[in-house]
């Protein structure tokens, strides 16, 4: 069975919906790209995915022995207390917090894997500086640190690049096709740079008017008109 | 100072005082640990919500006799956190209507009830003493300083036990409940252990000033400090310290205990604002 199956999926806020009967599935080691203009619902379904809202109608299913506490999850925008006292380390060995269960604290394990992340984030100079006085870009890096201790098989990103420096973007994109190549983990990532989303995922979600769904190669078949024309074409 | 010293002495051989500082010191400490997670979810005002639905319970219990008024305000008071809390999770400001709802309505009716059954000579005395705990905390008995300790022992576990957890939710609830985090196991934990706290903060400072004492610690640990961790030591640190220092004031100079407590509060949040503006300017 894939890792995620969505089927017949509805999803929208208050009981009307945004987006109709959605299907597709992702299996173990895809690298989804989820495109759309802004306001079609791709941050919807991400949530709906994650349980954080229920689906209108239709169903998510996790399968290939995927557990809740395997994700890890990068939110488009963390509201986050103005005032909240934290240091950029305890918000990155919060992502551990899933694998403990119910053992209380954080093993030496957890810690090397928050201070490795951080490392490899580029963030590793600021653990002991408090999270919220950091700029937008250096918050978005820790934020994917933690994602990053959080997961083992499936990593969601919900804008990732919002904010970064071309520099830091490319070594990130870099780090997302190791962590997809490499150690096998699934990605599914909401972008708008569709020219990059083609470089390096290997399926498309595009939703909107029309939906699509299907592998990268696919969509480039018939995903350029499909999106200049907005109409028809597109299979499910 | 040697006449100060010899006058505590005296009064520490009675044993409602050794109970009145030890208890007090039970509760500064737990309320300021899971006050700064309160003032962080913008929970401050369930401290009050709560306090005022134990002041109906307390008074039900007075009407009613019950001998133990401690134990039915803690029982009232924890199943209505639950309800609050699990009618309030989704929708923000229902939850938040609900909560004055009940607040001003337990605070009405329990002055209700007091006024038209109680038969004490010294109605006004009775109230005042519920809503600014004047002196009933040195009026406890040795089995409410047993439940009060074996409480903030229960209390004080489950903070450590749960640290990283409540520091997950609190930080980011989304984000905890996508990687699997049971939120709302946690949310009615929190809850229960608030009620539990609301109650026992009650008997110190009273009714109305129960907030106080569960703000004014960690708002003045968070000028100063900017992690988690030490925004809770000092919160902790800082609530018993005035906790101490207040009771011994209000012992010494007679004045009511509560009022007492929550003015040290107040100056030692006056003094770490400047504490925290000092060291702002010195490592800029
Ligand atoms: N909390 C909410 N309550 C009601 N409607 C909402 C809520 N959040 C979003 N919406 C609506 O749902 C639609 C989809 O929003 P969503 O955030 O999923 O868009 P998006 O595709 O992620 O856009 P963007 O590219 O800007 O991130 C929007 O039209 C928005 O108005
Ligand atoms: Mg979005």
């Amino acid at each position: 069975m894939a890792q995620l199956v969505c089927q017949n999926l509805s999803i929208g806020y208050d009981g009307k919906a945004i987006l109709n009967d959605l299907s597709f599935s992702v299996n173990a080691g895809d690298y989804l790209c989820i495109l759309g203009e802004n306001g079609s619902g791709k941050s919807t379904l991400m949530k709906t995915i994650l349980g954080l809202q229920s689906p209108i109608n239709g169903k998510v299913m996790t399968g290939d022995g995927l557990r809740p506490n395997e994700i890890g999850y990068l939110p488009q925008q963390t509201m986050v207390q103005k005032d909240f006292p934290a240091s950029v380390r305890e918000v990155v060995i919060s992502g551990c917090h899933g694998r403990c269960g119910f053992r209380p604290f954080y093993s030496r394990k957890e810690k090397e894997l928050a201070d490795k992340m951080m490392e490899k984030m580029g963030v590793g100079h600021l653990s002991k500086c408090c999270y919220r006085e950091l700029s937008g870009g250096q918050q978005q890096r820790v934020l994917l640190a933690r994602a990053l201790c959080a997961t083992q098989k499936i990593l969601l990103l919900d804008e990732p690049f919002a904010g970064l420096d071309p520099k830091v973007t490319g070594q990130l994109y870099e780090l997302i096709d190791e962590l997809n190549h490499r150690d096998g983990i699934t990605i599914i990532m909401i972008s708008h740079d569709i020219n990059i989303a083609l470089e390096h995922a290997s399926h498309i979600l595009h939703i909107g008017k029309n939906v699509f769904y299907g592998t990268k190669e696919e969509y480039v078949e018939r995903g350029a008109w499909h999106m200049l024309v907005g109409s028809g074409g597109g299979k499910e | 100072m040697n006449a100060i010293f010899s006058k505590l002495t005296m009064y520490m051989q009675y044993p409602f005082v050794r109970y009145a500082l030890v208890v007090g010191v039970l509760i500064a400490f737990c309320s300021s640990l899971f006050g700064v997670m309160l003032v962080l979810r913008r929970f401050s005002f369930i401290g009050d919500g709560l306090s005022h639905v134990a002041f109906g319970a307390m008074a039900i219990a007075t009407v009613l006799k019950v001998t133990s008024n401690m134990l039915l305000a803690l029982i009232i008071t924890v199943v209505c956190a639950i309800l609050l809390l699990r009618t309030g999770q989704n929708t923000k400001i229902k939850g938040d209507a609900t909560l004055a709802m009940l607040s001003v309505g337990a605070l009405a009716i329990g002055y209700l009830l007091m006024n038209l059954f109680s038969n004490s000579s010294n109605l006004s005395g009775d109230v005042c003493t519920i809503l600014f705990g004047s002196v009933s905390i040195l009026t406890l008995t040795q089995t409410e300083v047993w439940l009060c300790v074996v409480l903030s022992v229960v209390v004080v576990s489950i903070f450590v036990l749960f640290y990283n957890k409540i520091f997950a939710v609190t930080f980011d609830e989304n984000f905890a409940q996508a990687t699997g985090t049971k939120v709302e196991l946690y949310n009615l934990l929190i809850g229960i252990i608030v009620a539990v706290i609301v109650v026992l903060a009650m008997n110190l400072v009273g009714s109305l000033l129960v907030s106080a004492l569960v703000i004014f610690p960690p708002l003045s640990a968070m000028r100063i400090f900017k992690s988690f961790k030490g925004v809770t030591i000092c919160s902790a640190a800082l609530s018993v310290f005035c906790a101490l220092i207040g009771m011994l004031v209000s012992i010494l100079g007679g004045t009511p205990v509560g009022s007492t407590i929550v003015a040290v509060d107040i100056a030692a949040f006056v003094l770490a604002c400047i504490i925290g503006k000092v060291l702002r300017r010195w490592c800029a």
